[in-house]
């Protein structure tokens, strides 16, 4: 994974990890890797790995069982409002972008519309 | 664990290190930034106890630099130091009879997975190859404070991979680790905290985090703002 550097990186790990939950790659009820396996995946501090873990299970992604492990959610109500959180998040940096250069918003959804169809 | 108040180093016409406090705490990796000059190795010196501080307050678990620090500290300096003869097995034993925290296991499994060949001499190994064996040696003792002077300096990407990884993979909460770079782009993901030196004055320090939080910069980015003349 590529890390953008002006964000902290715990949050980059977040969203790469809700990414992956939102595609499938890791379901509901699926044990995540240990803090150092984690840490050593993303080849990222060891320390960082453990905000994730904090901020995943404030964020009711996620649960602790004492002793074994950090498991992904099953509650499929906070699953499912998991891709619009994303798609929120990523829509509002763009429109922020695109309203720094002055787009209006029949522009923008112009832009965006002509661009889905291209691309794959 | 390790705190240090106006701590000074003046050579005849330089000032090493200029009045520089800092405290830092287990379980964190820092990074030690600056250009070539800033006072980075005579920092590590000091606390290493191979270079006396001209003034000031330089104190490991409550105790000056000494046979205790000694003792938990283990130091990675940027020369080769070793007998060209030797092999790395015999790096191996050289430490082992220095250092009483010396694990001889571990060593060899670090010389694995770093895919070095203990049985190679020391004169026919590449700077990259040297690089991972004093790696290798440096982080086989059981020592509560690592200090490596320049990791990266100097090694290709495949083996800066491995190095990071090992770095990585031996961190614990009880350990600390001091990494000393000009190469910081390669530091950024790994570190906890970060300490700017220029001219040997501390410049800037903080959770790594929290600089890219509050400044929306990277810490390269800083980097670049503070040593750009």
């Amino acid at each position: 994974m590529d890390f953008r550097s002006n964000i902290p990186l715990y949050l980059q790990v977040i969203a790469d990890i809700k990414k992956k939950i939102i595609t499938g790659q890791l379901t509901p009820g699926e044990k995540l890797p240990s803090t150092r396996e984690l840490a050593a995946l993303y080849q990222i501090n060891p320390n960082t790995v453990v905000r994730v873990y904090n901020e995943m299970e404030l964020q009711n992604l996620t649960f602790t069982k004492r002793g074994i492990g950090t498991f992904i959610t099953e509650d499929a109500h906070r699953l499912s409002l998991l891709k619009e959180e994303m798609a929120k998040l990523l829509a509002g940096e763009l429109v922020k972008e695109l309203k720094d250069i002055g787009y209006t918003k029949e522009e923008f959804l112009d832009t965006v519309a002509r661009i889905y169809d291209v691309t794959l | 664990m390790l705190e240090c108040k106006n701590l000074t180093k003046s050579y005849l016409n330089k000032i090493a290190v200029d009045r520089l406090s800092l405290q830092l705490e287990p379980g964190r990796i820092y990074a030690l930034l600056g250009p070539n000059g800033s006072g980075k190795t005579t920092f590590m010196k000091m606390v290493a106890g191979l270079v006396k501080p001209t003034t000031g307050e330089l104190l490991y678990d409550g105790q000056p630099i000494g046979i205790y620090s000694k003792s938990r500290i283990a130091y990675m300096p940027t020369e080769s130091y070793f007998y060209t003869y030797m092999t790395g097995v015999d790096a191996g034993k050289y430490y082992h009879d220095f250092f009483p925290d010396f694990n001889p296991d571990r060593y060899r499994q670090l010389l694995d997975t770093m895919n070095l060949d203990p049985t190679q001499k020391i004169a026919k190994m590449s700077s990259g190859m040297m690089a991972k064996l004093k790696i290798a040696v440096t982080l086989s003792r059981d020592a509560q404070l690592i200090m490596l002077d320049e990791p990266l300096n100097g090694i290709d990407i495949i083996a800066r991979d491995k190095i990071v990884s090992t770095i990585i993979g031996s961190f614990t909460p009880e350990k600390t680790f001091i990494l000393s770079s000009h190469l910081v782009d390669e530091l950024e993901k790994i570190i906890d905290h970060a300490i700017f030196i220029k001219d040997g004055v501390l410049v800037m320090e903080g959770a790594a985090e929290e600089l890219r939080m509050e400044r929306g910069k990277s810490i390269v980015d800083l980097y670049k703002e503070i040593y750009a003349e």
